[in-house]
């Protein structure tokens, strides 16, 4: 949305350097705020049944998690910490307004069919959670790039949550048939699972296992 | 018999907001501190306890926010002059606001009245102000257009079901310490996964009608 009305830092260190970049990538993988941090999943699963809903959820999430992050950070010095937390929800409900209006005027189905989840941006918990453990301490340019790291960190896994829902679900991808009526006759059925609520999380639970798998690192020890 | 009726109508939606849409298995609603707090039953419980808590206040108070003050026409009880105004758009921030100020009051009145139960809620009110189930349930009341009974009794059904969920997890979490789960299930993917037969179970709910 307006990430471009940010400006570049006034130093002459280059754009991206090799810290910047590390903040953009290490929230897809390594410190993904779904899988790893545990944050967000909340107002995240119900609306991947389609890609496309899917698709704005994840941008406005983004958007707001990078807006609020540059936001809380600026004013980070002037906030008391005793109310800090009315000061973030403040913030964020004002972003969240923003995007709600938006949707509602530009993609108004779209906006129908993610319902109350739209306004639950304000409590997903990626958002408070990146705005108290990095965007109270750090400048505002690397907290911009940290809210935006963690919003497609956020927006891979539903995304690929969303992929398989719909694909497996209703035979489509976007909203555009991909297995053929010949499978069909053939005597596929699309798989009911995936269209109700408990496929979601056995899909993220996959996608869990998988990555752990391949990152040892990450296991719990319990 | 219309008070008949509208008893019928409150346990409809009071057993509806439990088993039917519940919170955590038919929508994902605050899936966060499900997780996080979801290790030892006590624990489950007191937070559970605070959810319905916050929940019962919350939501018919946002109620009498919205169809007084926020709705299109809500404000002519003050002067007819004012019929026209619709701030419905301030929803969210007037909830969320409300939400963060009621669980704040609600820890200084039990932190005043009651040092037990304060001891045993007193880390997790905090932690509810940005509980999505709580939020998550005045935009429901919202969207649903409910009356101010029926508000009250979803909040009361919702925090309900809420607990129950949690309670249960907490239960199957301490019996799973003892079973040989692959290593990279543990912890967060196994209870992704218990999550999803407990959501299949209770949707054997979906049929029942009242």
């Amino acid at each position: 949305m307006s990430e471009v009305l940010v400006q570049p830092p006034a130093e002459k260190k280059p754009l991206l350097g090799k810290k910047e970049r590390k903040l953009l990538t290490d929230p897809l993988s390594d410190n993904n705020p779904v899988t790893i941090q545990v944050l967000g999943i909340c107002s995240s699963l119900a609306v991947t049944t389609q890609m496309k809903p899917t698709m704005v959820m994840a941008i406005s999430v983004t958007a707001v998690v990078a807006l609020s992050n540059w936001v809380i950070s600026l004013m980070r010095n002037a906030i008391p910490s005793r109310i800090r937390i009315i000061v973030q929800l403040t913030v964020v409900s004002v972003l969240v307004i923003l995007v709600d209006q938006m949707l509602k005027a530009y993609m108004y189905d779209v906006s129908k069919q993610l319902s109350v989840f739209v306004g639950l941006i304000i409590t997903n918990c990626i958002v408070m959670g990146r705005l108290e453990a990095y965007a109270m301490g750090n400048k505002p340019y690397p907290s911009l790039l940290d809210g935006l790291g963690n919003g497609f960190g956020y927006g891979v896994v539903i995304l690929t949550v969303a992929f398989f829902r719909e694909l497996f679900g209703s035979g489509k991808v976007f909203g555009f048939k991909v297995i053929p009526d010949a499978i069909y006759e053939a005597g596929y059925v699309n798989n009911g699972l995936m269209m109700i609520p408990a496929g979601a999380l056995f899909v993220v639970a996959c996608y869990i296992w998988i990555q752990r798998s391949f990152a040892k690192h990450l296991e719990e020890k319990e | 018999m219309s008070t008949l009726f509208l008893a019928a109508d409150l346990i409809s939606v009071f057993v509806r907001s439990i088993f039917i849409d519940n919170m955590i298995f038919a929508y994902f609603l605050g899936m966060c501190s499900y997780l996080a707090v979801s290790k030892n039953v006590k624990t489950a419980l007191g937070l559970g306890v605070a959810v319905i808590f916050v929940m019962v206040i919350t939501v018919p108070l946002n109620w009498l926010l919205l169809n007084k003050v926020l709705k299109e026409g809500s404000l002519a009880w003050i002067s007819p002059s004012l019929a026209k105004i619709d701030l419905s758009f301030l929803a969210f921030i007037m909830f969320i606001a409300t939400i963060a100020s009621m669980t704040q009051l609600v820890e200084m009145l039990v932190e005043k009245l009651s040092p037990e139960l304060y001891g045993a809620l007193g880390i997790f009110l905090p932690l509810i102000a940005v509980n999505c189930s709580i939020l998550g349930g005045s935009l429901f009341m919202q969207e649903r257009d409910y009356e101010f009974a029926e508000a009250t009794v979803f909040g009361l059904g919702s925090g309900v079901g809420w607990m129950i969920a949690i309670v249960a997890i907490a239960a199957i979490r301490m019996r799973l310490r003892y079973s040989d789960v692959p290593a990279p299930l543990k912890g967060l993917g196994i209870t992704f996964i218990l999550t999803g037969l407990m959501g299949i179970a209770f949707m054997s709910f979906l049929g029942i009608t009242l």
